[in-house]
C-alpha cells in the first residue's frame, strides 16, 4: 500500500536532506502515514510485540556476552556468577531466558493468526516465506542459545539434536564432525554455538527489515481478508492509530512477560540445566524447551523404516519438512476466499490444527514409548495432511460464505448488528 | 474477530497447557514417591525468608552437611548479603560485617604466597565456601564411590526442589517395598529417583544445638525441624537475590499496570471517531 508519499519537507534541513538521502522520508511513510486497515483486531499486535521481543533479546544478550564465559570449564560457572554477583545480572539473565519463550509464544500466535486470515495468500507469499526464514533463524539460534549455560540440558540435548544430522546416509558422520569441530558436543561446540549465537540475531534483524518491506508493499492482510479497495474511507494513518493500540497491547504482553521473570524466573525451565554438564552422567529424559516439543515430537514420531530411509533419517526429514512445507503454503491452498471467518468449514480444521500442534507438544514432552509414540505419529500425519490434503482440497469442494464486498461494507454490517434490537441476535462467529 | 471465538480458542488452548502442565509433573513425579510439601515461609511472589531460620539453615549447613557437600557457588561475603543470614543494615559492604569475618575465620584456605610456598590462611570474607573435599575423586573415594552433589543450586536444580530435598532428608524412616534389594552400603528413601540412595540418614533428633536466641525460643532441633530449616538456607542459595527479585517485580509491575491503564484509554481517545 505503498502509494505516493505524502511527506512534505518542512524546515531547510530536511528539504535539503531529502534531495540526498530520504531517510526521514522512510521513516514518516513507513511508521507515521502508513495507511493500515481500520479493522484489525488485537491478533495483529504481535508484529509490534514481536519486534519488542527481537529488541530486548538483543539487548539483554549484548549485555549477558558482556560477562559470559564461552569455555566448558567456566561457562556453568560464568552463568550463576551473573545472576550472583554481577549487579541486576539476574534481571538481565532472567530476561533474556524468559525473552525466548515470550518471543515464542508471541511469534506461534503470529503464524496462526496468519494461517486463520489467508495472510499467506498473494499479494504476500514473499512475507510469508520470509517469515518462515524467520522462524527458522529463530529456531536455530534459541537452540544454540540453550546450549551455552553448558547444565546438563544443554550438552544433551545438543548431543541429541546434533546426532540427527549424522543421520544423513553416507556423508552424515563427517558432517556431524565438522559442525561439532570434534567426534562429540565439547568446548570447540560450545565456542562455535556463541558465534553463532551472537551473529543470528543480527540476521534475523536483517530479514525482519525485509519482512515489514514486503509487508509495506501490499499492505496488511485484514480479518476480513478483502484487500483495501478505498484507501481514505478503510485505513487509518499507522500513527497515531495503530502505535496507540499496539503499545498497550505490548504492555500487556510486558506484564505476562514480568511475571514469569520477577515470580516465576525458572518454570518454563528444565531444573536439570541448572546441574553443570556432566558426559558421563545421562538425563533420565532428554527434553527440548518447551517451543522445540512439538518438533521434536514429530523428529521422534517416525519409528519405522520406509523403504530405502531409515527410521532415524525418516524422522529428520518429517521434522525439517514440517518447517519447510510452510513455505509451500501459498501455493497449497486453493481456496479464493483468504479469511477463515468466511469458510466454516475450513475453520473447524483449522481449530483442530491448533490443538493438533498442541498435542504434539505434549508428544514432545513425553518419554518415546507407547501409546505417545502412536499419538505422534497420528498427529504428525494430520499436520502433513492439514497443508497437503486439507487445504488444496477443501479450497476445490467447500461451499464458503460470501465475504463482504468490502472493508467498509463489513464495518457497516457489524455495527447494524451491533445496534440491533438484541445482543443475542449477534450470530456466533 | 467477534470475541467468541477469541474465547473459544483461548479457552481451549488454555486447556490443552494444563494438559501439557499435568502430564509433564506427573512425568516428574512417576519415578519417585511424589514429595511431602515444605511449606516455607519464603515461597510465592509474597514469601519471605525468616532470618532466624535462614541463621539455623546455615548452622546445619555447617555442623552436617558441609562435611561431605560443597557450596562451590558462594563466598562467605554472601552471608552479609541484604536478605542473607546476617544482614546487618550498618554493613552495606558485608566484607566488613563483624559476624561474616568471624565466620570465615574459622577456617583456612590455602594460598600460593610471594615466594612460592604454599600457605595457609585464616578464611576472609571475600573467599568462597572452602569444600570438604579437594577434588572430585577424593569425594567419591570418601563416599562409597558416590559423588555428593554440590549444594550452592541444588534446590533449583531438581522438580520442586524445597519439597524434594525435605522430603529425602525427612524419608528415611520408611521400609523398601517387599522384594526391592538395597545394594550393601547403600539406603532406601523412597523420594530418591529409583528409591536407593548413597547418603546414609544424615540427620537425628537434637544433633546440633540452636543458639538460645528470642527467635529461636520454641524451636527444638527435631529432624522435621533441621530438614526444613537446611532447605531455607538451600533456597536462598540458589537464589541469594530472589527476595530483591519478588520486591522489584511488584515496582515493575505497578508501572507497568498503570502505564497499561493509560494507554487503555488513550487508545480509546484516539479512536474515539473511527468506527471500525
Amino acid at each position: 500500500m505503498s502509494g505516493p508519499s505524502s511527506y512534505v519537507p518542512k524546515s531547510d534541513l530536511e528539504k535539503w536532506l531529502d534531495t540526498r538521502l530520504p531517510i526521514v522520508r522512510f521513516m514518516n511513510d513507513t511508521m507515521i502515514d502508513f495507511p493500515t486497515p481500520k479493522n484489525l483486531n488485537y491478533w495483529y499486535t504481535f508484529g509490534g510485540i514481536l519486534a519488542v521481543c527481537l529488541a530486548s533479546q538483543i539487548i539483554t544478550g549484548i549485555i549477558l556476552a558482556m560477562h559470559y564465559v564461552p569455555h566448558i570449564d567456566m561457562a556453568y560457572n560464568s552463568v550463576e556468577r551473573i545472576m550472583r554477583d554481577v549487579n541486576y545480572g539476574w534481571l538481565i539473565r532472567f530476561m533474556h531466558s524468559n525473552g525466548a519463550s515470550m518471543f515464542f509464544l508471541a511469534v506461534y500466535i503470529h503464524i496462526f493468526r496468519g494461517l486463520y486470515y489467508g495472510s499467506y495468500k498473494a499479494p504476500r507469499e514473499i512475507l510469508w516465506g520470509l517469515g518462515v526464514i524467520i522462524f527458522l533463524l529463530m529456531i536455530i539460534t534459541a537452540f544454540m542459545g540453550y546450549v551455552l549455560p553448558w547444565g546438563q540440558m544443554s550438552l544433551w540435548g545438543a548431543t541429541v539434536i546434533t546426532n540427527i544430522v549424522g543421520a544423513v546416509p553416507f556423508i552424515g558422520d563427517s558432517i556431524k564432525t565438522w559442525l561439532l569441530g570434534g567426534f562429540a558436543v565439547d568446548n570447540a561446540t560450545l565456542n562455535r554455538f556463541f558465534s553463532l549465537h551472537y551473529l543470528l540475531p543480527f540476521v534475523i534483524a536483517g530479514v525482519v527489515v525485509l519482512h515489514i518491506w514486503a509487508l509495506h508493499v501490499p499492505g496488511n492482510n485484514n480479518p476480513t481478508g478483502v484487500e483495501v479497495q478505498d484507501v481514505k474511507k478503510e485505513t487509518l494513518p499507522f500513527h497515531p492509530y495503530y502505535t496507540v493500540k499496539d503499545a498497550f497491547a505490548i504492555c500487556v504482553f510486558l506484564l505476562i512477560f514480568a511475571g514469569f521473570v520477577f515470580f516465576g524466573p525458572n518454570t518454563l525451565g528444565h531444573p536439570d540445566n541448572y546441574i553443570p554438564a556432566n558426559n558421563q552422567v545421562t538425563p533420565a529424559h532428554i527434553v527440548p524447551e518447551w517451543y522445540l516439543l512439538p518438533f521434536y515430537a514429530i523428529l521422534r514420531a517416525i519409528t519405522f523404516d520406509i523403504l530405502i530411509i531409515d527410521a532415524k533419517f525418516g524422522g529428520v526429514i518429517a521434522m525439517g519438512g514440517a518447517i519447510l512445507i510452510l513455505f509451500a503454503l501459498p501455493w497449497l491452498d486453493s481456496s479464493k476466499i483468504k479469511s477463515m471467518r468466511y469458510r466454516p468449514v475450513a475453520r473447524m480444521w483449522w481449530f483442530a490444527f491448533v490443538l493438533n500442534f498442541l498435542m504434539l507438544a505434549v508428544c514432545g514432552a513425553m518419554p518415546a514409548e507407547p501409546p505417545w509414540t502412536v499419538i505422534s505419529l497420528i498427529c504428525t500425519i494430520y499436520y502433513f495432511a492439514y497443508f497437503l490434503v486439507v487445504l488444496p482440497v477443501l479450497g476445490v469442494i467447500e461451499k464458503p460464505q460470501t465475504p463482504p464486498a468490502s472493508i467498509a461494507d463489513s464495518i457497516l454490517q457489524s455495527h447494524k448488528k451491533s445496534a440491533g434490537v438484541s445482543p443475542a441476535a449477534v450470530p456466533a462467529e | 474477530m467477534k470475541p467468541t471465538f477469541a474465547r473459544r480458542f483461548i479457552a481451549g488452548v488454555l486447556g490443552l497447557v494444563s494438559v501439557v502442565a499435568f502430564t509433564s509433573s506427573a512425568q516428574a513425579a512417576g519415578e519417585a514417591k511424589h514429595p511431602r510439601e515444605v511449606n516455607g515461609s519464603w515461597e510465592g511472589p509474597f514469601g519471605r525468608f525468616d532470618r532466624a531460620q535462614l541463621q539455623r539453615g546455615f548452622q546445619i549447613y555447617k555442623e552436617v552437611c558441609s562435611g561431605c557437600h560443597s557450596m562451590n557457588l558462594l563466598h562467605y561475603r554472601n552471608l552479609g548479603d541484604e536478605h542473607g543470614p546476617f544482614y546487618d543494615p550498618k554493613y552495606p559492604n558485608p566484607n566488613d560485617n563483624p559476624v561474616v569475618k568471624a565466620i570465615a575465620a574459622n577456617y583456612t584456605v590455602k594460598v600460593i604466597d610471594a615466594d612460592g610456598n604454599e600457605v595457609e590462611r585464616p578464611a576472609l570474607p571475600s573467599d568462597k565456601f572452602v569444600s570438604p573435599f579437594e577434588t572430585a575423586a577424593q569425594a567419591k573415594a570418601a563416599n562409597g564411590g558416590s559423588m555428593p552433589p554440590d549444594m550452592s543450586a541444588l534446590i533449583k536444580a531438581r522438580y520442586n526442589g524445597g519439597d524434594y530435598v525435605y522430603s529425602l532428608l525427612t524419608g528415611y524412616d520408611q521400609e523398601p517395598p517387599k522384594g526391592k534389594s538395597i545394594p550393601e552400603g547403600k539406603h532406601y528413601n523412597p523420594y530418591m529417583p529409583g528409591g536407593v540412595i548413597a547418603m546414609g540418614p544424615p540427620m537425628v533428633d537434637d544433633q546440633v544445638t540452636y543458639a538460645e536466641t528470642d527467635a529461636n525460643k520454641g524451636v527444638k532441633p527435631t529432624v522435621d525441624q533441621m530438614a526444613h530449616d537446611v532447605v531455607a538456607f538451600l533456597s536462598w542459595a540458589s537464589e541469594p537475590h530472589q527476595t530483591q527479585r519478588k520486591i522489584t517485580g511488584f515496582g515493575v509491575m505497578g508501572f507497568l499496570l498503570i502505564l497499561t491503564i493509560l494507554l487503555w484509554f488513550s487508545y480509546r481517545q484516539v479512536w474515539r471517531n473511527v468506527e471500525h
